[in-house]
Order: C-alpha cells, then sequence, then structure tokens
C-alpha cells in the first residue's frame, strides 16, 4: 500500500472518519449540507495554510506570525477603499494583495537587516500591523459590495466558490512546490542552507519570494472572509494564526522544514473543521469542545510520530 | 577589565528600558514617585513571571504556544478553588505543573514538535478556564490581595518583586546544577547523554518549572485584578517570548538569561503606556511594544557588531 505511505494520508483518514462520525450522529440528514460548509471554512485555512507552508519549509524557526495581522489590515483597508461600490471590486482586491506583499517584503527586510529570528521579527510587526488595522478600521463596520459578497457566498454547482478558489491556489502550489525550480529551491533551504548556498542557491531571494507568498496569501484571505462575512473585524484573523501552522503540521508535513506536501492541507483543515463540529452535533459546550479539540490535535500528532522514526525539530 | 559578550548582551535591554523610563519621567515629572512607579509596573509583576516560564521552555531549545491560556487557566482556578476550597485549589494547581512536566516527557520521547504540542494543549487549558469560569468573575483568595498589594518601603511592590523573581530565577538557572543541565540540553543535547545525565529529566524539569513559573504568574495576576476570566492572559503567549528574545535569549542554544528576561518583561510593560504619555492615540499600543521590539533588537546588533570590531582589533 503506498498510499498509506504518504504522509498526508493521515489528515485524510482523519477528517474522513470525523465526518462519518458526525454524519452517522444525525442519521444522514445533513450529509451534504455540512460538507459544504466544510469547505467553505476549510477554504480559508487552506489559503494561509499554503503560505505558511512555503514559510516553514524554509526551516527550522521560519514561522510567520504575522498572518492575523495582515488578514485584519487587508480585509479593513480593502472594503474601506471599495466602500460598497461593486466596479471598485478589482481595485479593492489589488490593495489587498498589495498591503500583503508589502507586509512581507518588510517581514523578510527585518529578518535580514536585523538578523533576527523570523518567529520575532514577524512577531513585532505583527504589532505593527495591527496596530494600523485598529487605526485604520475606528469601529466601522462596512459592507462589501454585493456582487463580492454574493461570490463569497455563493457556488457552482453545489461547490462553494471559495472552495474553488482555494483549490486552484492548491494546485498552483502543488506545481510550485514539486514541480518548478523555485519549489525545489525552498525545500533544499529548509533541508540545509548552508548547502543550499554552497550549490549556488540565491538563498535570500528565495527565502524572501517565500515571506511575501506567505503575506500575499494572507492578505487574500483577509479579502474574502471580510467580504465572506458581511465586513472586517478587528479580530477576525485572530484563529488563523494557530489553524496555519496547525494545518501544516496535522497535514504531514515536517514542522522543522525541508519536506512538505500540499494535499495535506486540505485534509488538516477539513478536519480541524468537522472535529468542532463534530462535538457541536454531539452537544458539547464550549469548554468541553476545546478541550477534546486539542487533545484531538495532539493524538494525531502522537500517531503521525509512530509510524516513522522520532524526527527532532522545533 | 573587558566587559564580556554575555554582559554586553545584558546591557541592551537595561539600556532599553532606562531610556523608556527617562523618556517617560521626562514627559511626565509626576511618575517619578513612589506611587508613580507601583502605577507604571501595576501589571509587570504577572508578566514577568510568565515571560520565565517561557525562558525554561525555550532553554530546551522549544517553544510554549500556551502560555498564555496556561495562565488564564491558573488564574480563573485562583479565583474559583483556591478561594473557596484552598487545599483543592492546590491540588489542582500541584496537578497542572505535573502535567507539565508529563508534557515534556512525552514531546522527548517521542520527539514531537513542541509548538504543535504546546499548541494543541492551549485548546485544553482554554477549554478547563471556559469551563471553570464561563463568565468573568471569581474572587482573589484574601492572603494573596494582601500580597500583591503590600506596599514596602523605598520600593514599589512591583519592582521589588521583580527584582526578587530574577534573583529566584537567576539563581536556578545560572546558579544550580539543574540549571547548568537544562542549559547543557539546549546547547547541545548529545554531549549532555554522553556525559550520564538524564536529558529526558531535564526536560521535565525544565517543563516542571515553566508550569509552576506559570501558575505563579496566573496567582499574581489574579492578586492583581481581583477577578479572573478565560481570556485574562491570552496576550501573554506572545509576550513572555518577545520578554525572553528581549532579554538576550536565543531560540536555539541554551542562550537565555532570568535576569535579561525580566527586564524584558518591564520594558514590555512600560512600551504599552509610554505611549499614553506622548498623547498619541491608544490604537498605536500594542504597535509601540512591537516598535521597541524592533528598535532593541537593532541595538542588539550593533552591539554585537561592535564587540566583534573588538576581537578582531
Amino acid at each position: 500500500m503506498t498510499l498509506l505511505r504518504k504522509p498526508w494520508i493521515w489528515a485524510w483518514i482523519a477528517a474522513i472518519v470525523v465526518y462519518a462520525a458526525t454524519i452517522a450522529a444525525t442519521a444522514g440528514a445533513s450529509a451534504a449540507g455540512l460538507a459544504q460548509a466544510a469547505f467553505t471554512f476549510a477554504a480559508f485555512s487552506v489559503i494561509v495554510g499554503l503560505g505558511q507552508m512555503f514559510v516553514i519549509t524554509l526551516g527550522p524557526g521560519n514561522v510567520d506570525l504575522s498572518i492575523p495581522a495582515t488578514m485584519t489590515l487587508a480585509g479593513t483597508v480593502s472594503l474601506k477603499l471599495m466602500d460598497t461600490a461593486d466596479a471598485m471590486a478589482l481595485p479593492g482586491l489589488a490593495v489587498a494583495l498589495g498591503i500583503g506583499a508589502g507586509v512581507g517584503f518588510a517581514n523578510y527586510a527585518l529578518i535580514k537587516a536585523l538578523r533576527i529570528p523570523p518567529i520575532i521579527a514577524t512577531l513585532a510587526l505583527s504589532f505593527v500591523v495591527q496596530s494600523a488595522a485598529i487605526w485604520t478600521n475606528r469601529g466601522l463596520r462596512i459592507k462589501p459590495p454585493e456582487t463580492l459578497a454574493a461570490f463569497s457566498t455563493g457556488n457552482l454547482w453545489g461547490i462553494p466558490n471559495l472552495a474553488i478558489v482555494a483549490s486552484l491556489l492548491t494546485l498552483a502550489a502543488w506545481v510550485l512546490l514539486e514541480r518548478s525550480a523555485w519549489g525545489r529551491r525552498v525545500t533544499a533551504i529548509g533541508q540545509s542552507l548552508p548547502a543550499a548556498r554552497r550549490a549556488g542557491i540565491a538563498v535570500h531571494g528565495v527565502r524572501l519570494s517565500a515571506y511575501v507568498l506567505c503575506a500575499t496569501l494572507a492578505g487574500l484571505c483577509g479579502f474574502l472572509l471580510s467580504c465572506f462575512s458581511g465586513g472586517a473585524a478587528l479580530n477576525m484573523g485572530a484563529e488563523y494564526l494557530l489553524i496555519s501552522i496547525a494545518v501544516v503540521v496535522i497535514g504531514g508535513s515536517s514542522v522543522a522544514g525541508g519536506n512538505s506536501n500540499v494535499p495535506g492541507i486540505w485534509g488538516a483543515a477539513l478536519f480541524l473543521f468537522l472535529v468542532v463540529s463534530m462535538l457541536n452535533t454531539y452537544g458539547f459546550g464550549a469548554g468541553p469542545r476545546m478541550i477534546l479539540t486539542g487533545l484531538i490535535i495532539i493524538a494525531v500528532i502522537l500517531a503521525a510520530s509512530l509510524r516513522g522514526p522520532a524526527s527532532r525539530g522545533m | 577589565m573587558r566587559p564580556t559578550a554575555d554582559l554586553i548582551r545584558l546591557a541592551v535591554p537595561f539600556l532599553a528600558l532606562g531610556a523608556l523610563l527617562a523618556g517617560v519621567f521626562w514627559l511626565q515629572p509626576r511618575a517619578m514617585s513612589y506611587t508613580g512607579l507601583n502605577l507604571l509596573f501595576n501589571l509587570a509583576v504577572p508578566i514577568a513571571l510568565a515571560t520565565l516560564a517561557q525562558m525554561f521552555v525555550i532553554a530546551v531549545n522549544d517553544l510554549d504556544l500556551s502560555m498564555g491560556a496556561f495562565v488564564s487557566f491558573a488564574a480563573c482556578v485562583t479565583a474559583t478553588f483556591l478561594h473557596d476550597t484552598p487545599l483543592l485549589g492546590a491540588l489542582i494547581l500541584f496537578a497542572a505543573v505535573a502535567g507539565y512536566a508529563l508534557l515534556g516527557v512525552i514531546i522527548h520521547l517521542r520527539g514531537l514538535p513542541a509548538i504543535v504540542v504546546t499548541l494543541g494543549m492551549s485548546f485544553v487549558w482554554l477549554g478547563l478556564a471556559v469551563m471553570i469560569l464561563p463568565a468573568p468573575g471569581g474572587a482573589a483568595p484574601g492572603w494573596l490581595r494582601a500580597l500583591m498589594t503590600v506596599r514596602p518601603p523605598l520600593l514599589p511592590m512591583a519592582l521589588a518583586a521583580s527584582i526578587l523573581i530574577a534573583l529566584a530565577a537567576h539563581l536556578i538557572m545560572a546558579r544550580s546544577s539543574l540549571g547548568v543541565l537544562i542549559r547543557g540540553v539546549g546547547g547541545n543535547e548529545r554531549s549532555v547523554a554522553r556525559a550520564g545525565w538524564s536529558v529526558l529529566g531535564a526536560k521535565a524539569a525544565a517543563y516542571a518549572l515553566a508550569g509552576l513559573f506559570g501558575v505563579l504568574a496566573g496567582m499574581a495576576l489574579v492578586g492583581l485584578t481581583t477577578s479572573a476570566d478565560a481570556n485574562i492572559a491570552l496576550r501573554y503567549t506572545l509576550l513572555s517570548i518577545a520578554g525572553v528574545i528581549l532579554g538576550g535569549g536565543e531560540f536555539v542554544g541554551g542562550r537565555v538569561s532570568a535576569v535579561g528576561a525580566v527586564v524584558g518583561a518591564l520594558t514590555l510593560t512600560l512600551a504599552g503606556s509610554f505611549l499614553s504619555f506622548l498623547r498619541l492615540s491608544p490604537d498605536w499600543q500594542i504597535g509601540a511594544q512591537g516598535a521597541i521590539l524592533i528598535l532593541v533588537l537593532a541595538l542588539r546588533l550593533g552591539l554585537d557588531a561592535l564587540e566583534r570590531r573588538g576581537v578582531r582589533a
């Protein structure tokens, strides 16, 4: 069974088991609705997860903690710019992506110029970006343009539009990681930075582009999320910090970098959403739901570690 | 005598704190008093304790993303069980510390990524906290309230306590064989094992110390605020990591400083209130903490470069 050896298979098995357990509790009444909801909400996790994956692949210590702040800033500023006008949809999107790219550049500038660990650089910058978001938001809640709101909540032949967008991005990310020279370079840097440098890879350029890509995807996710939920909120990105890291690692990518896979991100994103809805269906309160979510995350990591030799890393 | 590299490294957080303090005093001379200092550093003690807790984990090359949730949990237990049934409360907090040690054992034995395990644990602690206190409430035990609001002569409580805490953690980390062992595991795990020490024991001890200081942070917080809430300390996760690094710590290599970590925590505490003295919009308060973090690290880079030039000359 070569399929069982794939690192991403466990996240998918876990997602399917949880899906089945939830459907069983409702006697199959909500099978289609649950799948639709799962794919919609997983789409957001996938978009930020893909970016985080490229950054984590760069090796130990590479994590982008500025994702939530970037999402919030991109969401607030783009909604403010569009001001519910459909005609401004494209400029709004461009601004969201631009903010993301800008944060990515700034992140890597700090890492490179000050030689500070990426965790601290992105953390420090995220404080600044979050403040900028608070300052632009000012408690206003601007609705997204109607076309965008309709698009982000709509579906095509039963498949949520957002899931289609995320799938296309996933496909692109897979090609980038597995089939492009750039992706090979990212992986090579993650396995050994000195070796990659000796092999003639422009290490800084590749790392910079990975951080920019990650933050740009965060900007896109913030844009889509604020259109989907009818406005930008200051805490809208908060939960995506942990989720973006969790989907990468639960999806079977190595947290120490240098060994990542794309399909696992979808499995893990679906799994994380389905766990919460399963516990909801079984009537758990907020407290027990969180405790079980945490224990299940740890159990999946533990199960994944049992299949191979223990791998070290932060 | 030439100052050693470690001393220079430790000087940076002190310089940053001194500069911030000077700025505050210049803007508001009335802050230069017993009461003023007490207000400025009011919430410093729990943040300093949480930063030290994070330091023990960072010393063994791990990272704890559940610190804020754990401090919240400890605060909720303190405001409920420790207040109503002290024995049961103490037992729960003791079990939480034991749980932390167990976490260290599991992470080490299975070679699990600490980031992800603590990520999972953050949900667990938060869930427990929500179950204990679904709505903000509870009450601080009288003795704890009295301890946190005591007014010692000369120095305000927050500063006196910070100095005592820093000294205690410094003794554990730099002057005890356990501390050396913990830092050794961070530096080179294999050579510690070859020398016949138990890496497992060291990791369990580091995590247990993290749990202990996390519990103390939660208790101190309740002593100050007199009530608790499940989300009361969620910010502490990122603040504690920033404090350790600000204080001269490194993510890998077991290079951490207890005194530096406490000073780093004080600096971050002060950074928030500095802005209100500048009469800038409170919107930028979090941003100021980020900017100060960046500035201090830039300063450290400059000093490191000076130091290297000194070595070459």
